[in-house]
């Protein structure tokens, strides 16, 4: 009962985990660019999504003064909230790079296996 | 009141970012060119203000930007070290941009000139605010800024090999920020902080109670394995040559000379300024530190020598100098990490010195880059020929030039650590010998008279053989006469740190 109390507690911690190992290892070794863009969103998005889970603290509500309640106490953490957004923002801008090189790559080519793409390349180039 | 100069860290990266900015609402490419070298000398000149004031004086500072205290304000922090890696970053960017801008300018397509020198621009904002940020969240977000900048001048020249291979060297980029990233993110989570000083302080709290040595070491190794693949340590390399070695000179000359030297400037000023070096070698990350540094500096070394492309063949050397780095680091001496040091300071001229030698002897024979077919090409330019030979010699490790002394200085260091010594002892040998092996034919080809070759008729290029090739040779010179007082100012800004 302990453990499935404690995994239940660091759910979002093991799906961050999961998540980023997953988007990693198709990272990695994907052919495909597009899937490779989106393995890189899908890595990227477990990292806030730890982050975002680490600043929640359970019972608060988000950090916006609506009632005149200054009490730090009533809020989340708000620190990590505003490191996902700027992540989010680096985010978007290597996604858009690296589609605007394949946009590149399949206006040449016609293909987005990037191995195919680069032993055409290579054929050009002899 | 502030005195001025703690405002320069500030005013450089401020400076580089609005250059970067107004780029693409200039006339054309050879006034965004202007600039571009304004902003790089500017950078270098503010620098060497900053060094006259602290070095004397052996001050440490931080600036709060706008004033805004922690955890909403951010940090800059400066010191000898700091100040004078911002120096070489902005003097080697300026003659890079100087010696390579014929090159520049006929591999860049026109429309795309202005955006070029927008990329150098933030690629300089960058590396300054890596070296003097006291923020790791936001070293983070000038790593990812850094990425954009530097594939975007590989992939300038508009070809599908330079598409393919910048394709490649982002797809590892974002591996190692990634990797970075849930490193910060871990710490940040473990510590409650994000600036240097409040984490370290935490830090040593925790390694007092001994509890949290496996957390710490996962955030060391995964902030190193991060630094690790974004600056080319074995086994993490295979996309540099092709970066490097397709990009246009002046990129080449900046990203193996000073991109790859950002990332460990910031590692290790993690290391001291977060972990404390004791704590980091108590880990035991140094240790693989030194294992990858050895394995890199025979593997970039033996890819070298099969190398038949110049510029490729530099990158591949590159490699092996960045194993060097990474020995130094992993020495757990303290004089081990100020050669480290001393050889990312040599490498940030040498390197440079050499692709701009190589591209210029490269135009003067019809854009030729195979080593067997620029036979005699020294004759044609003998400054290039000149500075080549003085780059390469200093890579193998000649006396009187920079290469040299840091072999000397890392060779001291290793007698210092038992443990160690006969690893690099034997590493540095077989290494220099490699060194020997693919720079000396390589400099003997470009001087020995070919009667067959035709030379391609072009313009002097009066900012190479005027400015970029006499400053870098004159640097490589510098460092090699230098040595042990720059060493002393090295480990003087590392006690500081």
């Amino acid at each position: 009962m302990n453990i499935i109390s404690e995994l239940i507690n660091d759910r979002f911690m093991i799906a961050a985990v999961l998540l980023f190992g997953l988007g990693f290892m198709n990272l990695l070794l994907q052919k495909n660019l597009i899937k490779k863009i989106i393995a890189f969103n899908v890595m990227d998005s477990a990292i806030f999504l730890f982050l975002a889970s680490q600043g929640y603290i359970n019972g608060r509500i988000a950090p916006i003064i609506t009632n005149g309640i200054l009490d730090s106490e009533v809020y989340i953490n708000p620190i990590p909230s505003g490191l996902v957004l700027t992540g989010i923002v680096v985010s978007v801008s290597v996604t858009a790079f690296f589609l605007a090189l394949t946009v590149r790559l399949y206006g040449i080519y016609k293909t987005v296996d990037f191995d195919e793409i680069m032993l055409l390349v290579d054929k050009e180039a002899e | 009141m502030l005195p001025f100069y703690y405002n320069i860290p500030a005013i450089s990266i401020l400076l580089c970012m609005i250059a970067g900015m107004i780029m693409p609402l200039l006339p054309n490419g050879k006034v965004a060119l202007r600039v571009a070298m304004g902003v790089s000398a500017g950078v270098a000149l503010l620098s060497a203000i900053l060094m006259i004031n602290i070095i004397p004086v052996n001050e440490y500072f931080t600036y709060m930007m706008g004033h805004f205290p922690a955890p909403w304000g951010n940090e800059l922090s400066a010191g000898p070290l700091e100040a004078m890696i911002a120096f070489i970053f902005g003097l080697v960017m300026f003659l890079s941009l100087v010696g390579g801008s014929h090159t520049i300018f006929y591999d860049i397509l026109p429309g795309k000139q202005k955006m070029y020198f927008t990329m150098m621009s933030m690629l300089l904002a960058s590396l300054l605010a890596m070296t003097y940020t006291n923020d790791i969240f936001t070293g983070y977000v000038f790593i990812e800024i850094s990425t954009i900048a530097a594939c975007a001048i590989v992939v300038a020249r508009d070809t599908p090999k330079t598409i393919g291979s910048t394709i490649r060297y982002l797809t590892l980029s974002l591996l190692g920020s990634g990797l970075f990233l849930i490193g910060v993110v871990l710490l940040y989570c473990i510590t409650g902080h994000l600036l240097m000083p409040n984490i370290q302080e935490q830090v040593l709290r925790l390694v007092s109670t001994g509890l949290y040595t496996v957390p710490l070491t996962v955030v060391a190794g995964l902030l190193f394995s991060g630094v690790a693949i974004k600056s080319a340590l074995f086994p993490f390399g295979g996309w540099l040559p092709m970066a490097h070695g397709g990009a246009t000179t002046a990129s080449s000359a900046v990203l193996s000379g000073l991109v790859l030297k950002g990332y460990i400037v910031m590692l290790v000023k993690i290391f001291y300024r977060v972990f404390t070096i004791d704590v980091i070698r108590d880990l035991n990350v140094t240790n693989i530190m030194f294992a990858c540094g050895l394995a890199g500096m025979i593997y970039g070394s033996i890819e070298a020598f099969r190398e038949e492309h110049i510029k490729r063949m530099l990158a591949h050397s590159s490699m092996a100098q960045i194993g060097y780095v990474f020995m130094g680091l992993g020495l757990d001496v303290n004089l081990g990490v100020a050669a480290a040091f001393l050889q990312i300071m040599v490498h940030a001229f040498v390197k440079p010195l050499l692709f701009l030698c190589a591209g210029r002897l490269s135009e003067v024979y019809d854009h030729e880059k195979s080593s067997y077919r620029l036979r005699g090409s020294a004759h044609k330019d003998w400054i290039a020929g000149i500075g080549f030979t003085l780059g390469a010699m200093s890579m193998v490790g000649i006396p009187l030039l920079g290469g040299f002394t840091v072999k000397y200085y890392l060779v001291t260091s290793a007698m210092m650590n038992p443990a160690k010594l006969w690893p690099a002892l034997i590493t540095l040998m077989i290494s220099a010998v490699m060194n020997a092996l693919y720079y000396i034919p390589e400099v003997i080809a470009i001087w020995t008279r070919c009667e067959l070759c035709t030379p391609n008729p072009v313009d002097s290029n009066r900012g190479f053989d005027w400015i970029a090739a006499p400053i870098l040779s004159a640097a490589t010179l510098f460092f090699g006469l230098n040595g042990y007082s720059l060493i002393q100012l090295i480990q003087r800004g590392l006690a500081l740190l």
